[in-house]
């Protein structure tokens, strides 16, 4: 014990808060994708030996940007990557060895909120986009963002290399977008981590259970995120919304696996400190002239998780914000939740005849929850055999076992009561 | 860098005159902001894939065929070569193109040799 566990437990701390600023500021400098990683890796290799021997320096996230610039300067040196390079490197980058230059420091952008709008740029293919922004700011390997989306390490390793040549070859620009731009892009990367988070978080059970992983990882890009652009109600939004899901993960599936509805989980599973952050991130956001579809979603997040039963759940401000929500983006997933709140507040005939509609217009014809919504209000109204067969409708479209199994159990417990 | 903006639509389309005019209008304008912001190289506008011959050389033998080498929907109907700082300039300078608007622009840096 002593000395090199704690240098060992230094680096690992080290990688975990300042790999992404390692990087982000190598490709900004050198403006090589590949170097920047590599140079990063020796950095926290060297690190290893020389705090073990040296003790850990005042500044570790400096002297390793330090350590990996100076890396990537005898490198280039060495190798001689070609005169152009070289001198494009020597006008960007005066190698002074200063740690005291580093742009995040000084109030300049953050690199790694440049990194994060690089990886996410919409020329980049969108199945590498989060990929890539977790490889390069928090530090996964390949092989754990494979086996996070399923996919064999090979096939991800060659997305991670295609979308890197794409940035390099295309010369999509390594910035924050400009002003006019800004909206946009900045709704295409929130969309990004949010999308990282539902494919964890749809993830149910057994050979899933990996996924949830994800949800983590999500969070911490969400919490970046939020923490570069303060300013932008939207990343509390999207933070809080990730979170309050977050904290009632592990009630939604119960010991056996199964699927576990809102309203029948255990609300003491859920993790309270979570939620309280959740709230606080919301209140931020909801503290902004703006309101943007990702703080509207945690606000109805935050309605379910804070009532202390389901029949004290504020469905008056759950469709409220659902009205809201729609006018904004007037999308037919967006319509049917808000059919399901203005059940809840309503009665459920009034939200049947939104459902109704919905299915006569013929969109969502493919989305299981369409007909199990339907299902779920035909049966609270007590017309059991139009709910049975709706429930049969939905088995035809239930993509996940667990799903599959919640709408079986449904069915038995009609023919039960019948 | 230099890009190629490949203007890509559907020959099918079929214009009224005063349309096919409108259109014309509109790649004047377009021609006129490139060369403006000092982006544009040069561009062409190609005849349709009628007008098109395919060459190949097989074994030595010159083969020669009517038509375009790949049959799509949207076919290379002229390009633009500009000069762009990066990616999102060159978006920019795209999105210019009228048929943007009906078609698709094909983004495509240009390799330096």
């Amino acid at each position: 014990m002593g000395y090199v566990t704690t240098a060992q437990f230094a680096v690992a701390e080290a990688f975990r808060t300042e790999w992404g600023k390692v990087v982000a500021h190598l490709i900004r400098v050198t403006g090589n994708w590949d170097l920047a990683e590599e140079c990063a890796q020796d950095a926290f290799t060297k690190a290893l030996e020389s705090w073990a021997r040296d003790g850990v320096p005042a500044n570790p996230a400096g002297w390793l940007k330090t350590t990996a610039r100076n890396r990537a300067y005898d490198r280039l040196r060495r190798e001689s990557l070609g005169q152009a390079k070289f001198r494009q490197l020597a006008v960007t980058a005066p190698f002074t060895g200063d740690a005291g230059a580093d742009a995040d420091d000084s109030g300049i952008v953050d690199d790694r909120l440049r990194l994060l709008f690089t990886c996410c740029h919409p020329a980049v293919a969108r199945e590498a986009q989060v990929a890539l922004a977790l490889r390069t700011l928090l530090g996964l390997t390949t092989v754990e963002i494979a086996r996070a989306f399923l996919v064999g390490e090979e096939t991800m390793a060659k997305r991670l290399v295609r979308a890197k040549h794409k940035i390099r070859d295309a010369a999509i620009p390594y910035r924050v977008p400009p002003a006019l731009q800004l909206p946009d892009r900045l709704v295409g990367v929130l969309a990004a981590i949010y999308g990282l988070f539902n494919e964890g978080y749809g993830a149910s059970g057994g050979v899933e259970l990996i996924r949830v992983g994800l949800c983590d990882e999500a969070i911490r890009l969400g919490r970046l995120l939020a923490q570069l652009m303060p300013d932008e109600p939207e990343t509390q939004g999207l933070l809080s919304l990730m979170i309050v899901h977050n904290a009632r993960r592990r009630a939604r599936i119960d010991s056996s696996g199964e699927l576990v509805t809102l309203e029948d989980q255990d609300r003491s599973l859920w993790d309270g400190a979570a939620i309280n952050e959740g709230c606080a991130l919301l209140q931020t956001a909801l503290g902004q002239p703006r309101r943007g579809p990702f703080t509207l979603l945690a606000a109805i997040a935050a309605c379910h998780a804070t009532a202390p039963s389901p029949g004290e759940t504020d469905w008056v401000e759950i469709s409220r914000c659902y009205d809201q929500l729609f006018r904004m983006s007037p999308n037919p997933v967006v319509a049917l939740n808000r059919a399901v709140s203005i059940a809840m507040a309503d009665g459920p005939a009034s939200g049947l005849a939104l459902v109704d509609e919905l299915e006569e217009s013929g969109e969502l014809s493919d989305y299981y929850l369409l007909p199990a919504t339907r299902a779920d209000l035909l049966r609270r109204i007590g017309r059991m055999p139009e709910a049975e067969a709706a429930y049969r409708r939905a088995l035809e479209l239930v993509p996940t076992a667990a799903e599959r199994r919640f709408l079986e159990r449904r069915i038995a417990e009609i023919n039960e009561e019948g | 860098m230099r890009y190629v903006l490949f203007v890509c639509n559907d020959e099918a389309d079929q214009l009224t005159s005063e349309e096919t005019e409108a259109r014309y209008a509109a790649y004047v304008a377009c021609e006129d902001e490139m060369r403006a912001r000092g982006a544009l190289i040069t561009r062409e506008r190609l005849r349709p894939t009628s007008a098109s011959t395919a060459v190949r050389v097989t074994n030595g033998d010159l083969v020669i065929a009517d038509g375009p080498f790949a049959e799509t929907k949207e076919q290379i109907a002229g390009y633009f070569l500009v000069e762009a700082k990066n990616l999102d300039e060159a978006i920019d300078l795209a999105r210019l193109i009228p048929a943007a608007h009906h078609g698709t622009i094909e983004v495509r840096p240009v390799w330096d040799m």
